[in-house]
C-alpha cells in the first residue's frame, strides 16, 4: 500500500477532534472568557472586569443555596441509585420467568425523552392533581385541606427531586451493575458459598469487592449525570420554592439566559469545574486500573 | 470423615429431554478416594455439584454421614470443593484466602492462626501466604485452593476436575502431591475427571459414567481387565480395546494381549496374519497399527503394544503371524453392549 498511513489517520481523526472543539471547546472558552467580562445578552464589546463576577456570586444567597443544594442533589440521588441498583442487579441476575421483560420494564425510564418523563411526575406530584394525594387522602392517611404539597414545601420538593432523579438514574447504573456482576465467574460465588458464607457475607465481602472498578464507573457517571445535569429541576420546581431546590446548572441558566446577565452565569457555571476535573481524575484511573488488569 | 450415598439420583435440566444424570446409585467407602471418571457430557460434574449442593436433583437421595442432605445449603453439608477454576477470591490473600471458610464457619479467632499455619504447612505454601493470586502460577493456586478446602476439616471432599488446568509435567507431580495429601489426611474424596490416567492412578475404587449412568464401578484394576460393556472396554486404555464383531458376540482383547505368535507358544488361541501399517516409537513400547489379512475378518484395524523388551523389527508392510491367550478375552453380548460368558467364537 502507497497511501501514507500518518495522513490517513489524521484525516480519520479529524471528525472526533472538530467535534469536541466545535462543541465543547469553543463554548468552554467562551465561558472562562464571559466569567471574567461584563457580558449582558445583546451586549457588544468585551470589558474584562476580573474577578468582579465570582466576588458578587460569592456574596449572592442564591448561589450559596444553589452549591449546597447541588452538593445534596448530587449525594443522596447517589446513595439512591447505587442502593437501588445493586438490589435490582441482585434480582434480575438470577434465572426467572418472564426475566427479560422485566429488564425492559426498568430500562425504560432511562430510553424515555427526560422531559416526557419529568413533566409525567410533575402531574403525579402535583398541587392539585396529584395521584398520590388522592390515594392518601383516599386511605385517611390525610385530610384533603392538609395534604403535602410534594413540590411546593421546600423539605418535600428537594426530596421530590431527587426521588425523580434517582428514578432516571437507576436504569443506567442497574445495567452497568448488571454486567460487572455477570462477569464474576460463577464458581467464585459457588466456592464462597460452600466455604459456608451466606448472601450477605457473599455480597459484601466477595461480588461488591470484585465488583468495585464496575461500581466506581457507575458512581463516576452518576455524579456527573447528576452534577451538570437541570432538566429535572428545572420541569419540576424551576428551583423553588424560594431557591430550595436550585442547583448550579439551573441557576446558571436562570441567571445567565433567563435573567441575560451571560457573565454571572458563565461564573457560576465555571465552579463546576472543580468538581468535574476530579471526577475525570478517578474516572481515568480507574479506565487505567481496569486495562492493566 | 464421612460416607456419601447416592440413591437413585436424577437431574433433568430441562423438562422433555434426556437427563445429565439418569437413576444414580452408589456409595463411598469410609476415607476412600472414589473417582467419577466420563467423557464430556457424561454427567460426572453434574453429580459433583449435586452432592455439593450447588444443584438440586430432579429426584432421587443424597446422604452424607447417614443423613440425607437433600434439603442442607452447602455450608451446612460440611463439604468442602475444589473448582477446575480454583476459583480463588481474586482480591484477597493467599491467607484471607484460607481464613475465609474460618470466618464463615464462626470459628473463634484465636484458632484461626494455627490452622492456616497447619494447612499451609500441609501444602508446602508457607511462602506464599501474603501474595494475592494472580501472583501465583497455576501449580501454587491449586495448592491454596486445596488449603482453602481442607482448613476447616471437611467431612467430605469434592474435586472438580483440579489438575487440567496444569501443564502436562507440573499435572504428573501434582498427581502424586495429591495422592500423598490424602494418604495423610484420609477424608472421604470424590474426584472428578475425564482422564483415565489420573483415575487409574488414584482412585481406590472408579465410576465410570456415560450419558448419565453409571456403567461400571470398581478398583482400577477391575475396570480394566473385566469391563463390564463395551463402553467400559473403550473408554479405559489407551488405544483402546481391540473389538470384533460376529453374529451376536463381540469378542475384545487389549493391544497389549495381541502379540507375535512365538511369544505365546500354545497357548495363544485366536491366530490371525496380521500386516503392520506403520510403527509409533514411544520409548518404553512401541504401538503396531495394522489389520487382519485374510480370512472372515479381512481387513479389520487392530492396535498391538510391544514392550520394549521385543527388540524384533515389524516394518510397515511387513505380514507376521500374531495371537491372543485365551484367558485375555473379553465377550460382550452384541445386543446389549454387556459382559457375557466365553463363547465360541469363529477366528477364521
Amino acid at each position: 500500500m502507497a497511501v501514507d498511513d500518518r495522513k490517513v489517520g489524521v484525516f480519520m481523526f479529524l471528525p472526533a477532534v472538530a467535534y469536541i472543539v466545535l462543541l465543547i471547546g469553543a463554548p468552554l472558552v467562551l465561558a472562562v472568557l464571559y466569567a471574567f467580562s461584563d457580558a449582558r445578552i445583546g451586549s457588544v464589546g468585551f470589558h474584562f472586569v476580573g474577578l468582579e463576577n465570582f466576588r458578587s456570586i460569592l456574596q449572592s444567597p442564591s448561589f450559596r443555596a444553589a452549591l449546597r443544594n447541588s452538593v445534596v442533589f448530587t449525594v443522596s440521588s447517589q446513595i439512591i441509585v447505587i442502593v437501588a441498583s445493586s438490589i435490582l442487579s441482585i434480582v434480575l441476575e438470577a434465572p426467572f420467568r418472564g426475566r427479560k421483560f422485566v429488564r425492559f420494564l426498568i430500562l425504560l425510564p432511562w430510553v424515555a425523552p427526560i422531559s416526557l418523563g419529568a413533566i409525567g411526575w410533575k402531574w403525579i406530584l402535583d398541587s392539585i392533581y396529584s395521584v398520590i394525594t388522592w390515594v392518601l387522602v383516599w386511605a385517611h392517611i390525610f385530610k384533603p385541606y392538609s395534604a403535602p404539597m410534594w413540590l411546593g414545601e421546600p423539605g418535600l420538593a428537594m426530596a421530590s427531586v431527587v426521588l425523580v432523579h434517582s428514578w432516571r438514574l437507576i436504569p443506567f447504573s442497574t445495567v452497568i451493575l448488571l454486567a460487572g456482576r455477570t462477569s464474576i465467574p460463577k464458581e467464585v460465588p459457588e466456592a464462597a458459598s460452600i466455604d459456608g458464607a451466606g448472601f450477605w457475607r457473599t455480597e459484601f465481602l466477595i461480588n461488591v469487592p470484585m465488583m468495585a472498578p464496575i461500581i466506581s464507573v457507575a458512581v463516576l457517571f452518576g455524579t456527573i449525570f447528576t452534577f451538570t445535569d437541570m432538566i429535572v429541576v428545572y420541569i419540576l420546581t424551576a428551583g423553588g420554592p424560594f431557591d430550595s431546590t436550585q442547583v448550579l446548572p439551573s441557576l446558571a441558566f436562570a441567571t445567565g439566559i433567563q435573567g441575560s446577565d451571560l457573565a454571572a452565569g458563565a461564573a457560576i457555571s465555571l465552579f463546576l469545574v472543580p468538581v468535574l476535573i476530579v471526577i475525570a481524575y478517578f474516572m481515568l484511573r480507574v479506565a487505567y486500573r481496569a486495562e492493566v488488569a | 470423615m464421612a460416607v456419601v450415598e447416592i440413591r437413585n439420583l436424577t437431574k433433568v435440566f430441562k423438562a422433555g429431554t434426556p437427563g445429565a444424570v439418569n437413576n444414580i446409585n452408589l456409595e463411598t467407602k469410609e476415607g476412600e478416594f472414589l473417582v467419577l471418571l466420563g467423557p464430556s457430557g457424561s454427567g460426572k460434574t453434574t453429580l459433583l455439584r449435586m452432592i455439593a449442593g450447588l444443584e438440586t436433583p430432579t429426584s432421587g437421595e443424597i446422604r452424607i454421614g447417614g443423613g440425607v442432605v437433600n434439603n442442607l445449603t452447602p455450608r451446612e453439608r460440611g463439604i468442602a470443593m475444589v473448582f477446575q477454576s480454583y476459583a480463588l477470591y481474586p482480591h484477597l490473600s493467599v491467607r484471607e484466602n484460607i481464613v475465609f471458610p474460618l470466618k464463615a464457619q464462626k470459628v473463634p479467632k484465636a484458632q484461626h492462626q494455627q490452622k492456616v499455619d497447619w494447612a499451609a504447612g500441609l501444602l508446602g505454601i508457607e511462602k506464599l501466604l501474603d501474595r494475592k493470586p494472580r501472583q501465583l502460577s497455576g501449580g501454587e493456586r491449586q495448592r491454596v485452593a486445596l488449603a482453602r478446602a481442607i482448613v476447616r476439616e471437611p467431612r467430605v471432599f469434592l474435586l472438580d476436575e483440579p489438575l487440567s488446568n496444569l501443564d502436562a509435567k507440573l499435572r504428573a507431580s501434582a498427581r502424586e502431591e495429591l495422592e500423598q495429601f490424602h494418604s495423610r489426611i484420609r477424608t472421604t474424596t470424590i474426584y472428578v475427571t475425564h482422564d483415565q490416567v489420573e483415575a487409574m492412578a488414584m482412585g481406590d475404587r472408579i465410576v465410570v459414567l456415560h450419558q448419565g449412568e453409571v456403567r461400571q464401578i470398581g478398583s482400577p484394576k477391575e475396570v480394566y481387565d473385566d469391563p463390564a460393556d463395551t463402553f467400559v472396554a473403550t473408554f479405559l486404555g489407551a488405544p483402546p480395546m481391540n473389538l470384533l464383531e460376529f453374529s451376536d458376540v463381540i469378542v475384545g482383547f487389549r493391544p497389549e494381549s495381541f502379540l507375535p505368535i512365538d511369544l505365546l507358544g500354545a497357548s495363544g488361541t485366536a491366530k490371525f496374519r496380521y500386516k503392520v501399517n506403520y510403527v509409533e516409537y514411544l520409548g518404553a513400547e512401541r504401538l503396531l497399527y495394522g489389520a487382519i489379512e485374510g480370512g472372515r475378518f479381512e481387513s479389520k484395524e487392530i492396535v498391538s503394544r510391544l514392550s520394549w523388551t521385543m527388540t524384533a523389527t515389524y516394518d510397515p508392510g511387513s505380514v507376521h503371524e500374531f495371537a491372543v491367550t485365551e484367558s485375555d478375552l473379553r465377550f460382550f453380548d452384541r445386543h446389549s453392549q454387556k459382559r457375557t460368558h466365553p463363547r465360541p467364537f469363529p477366528w477364521q
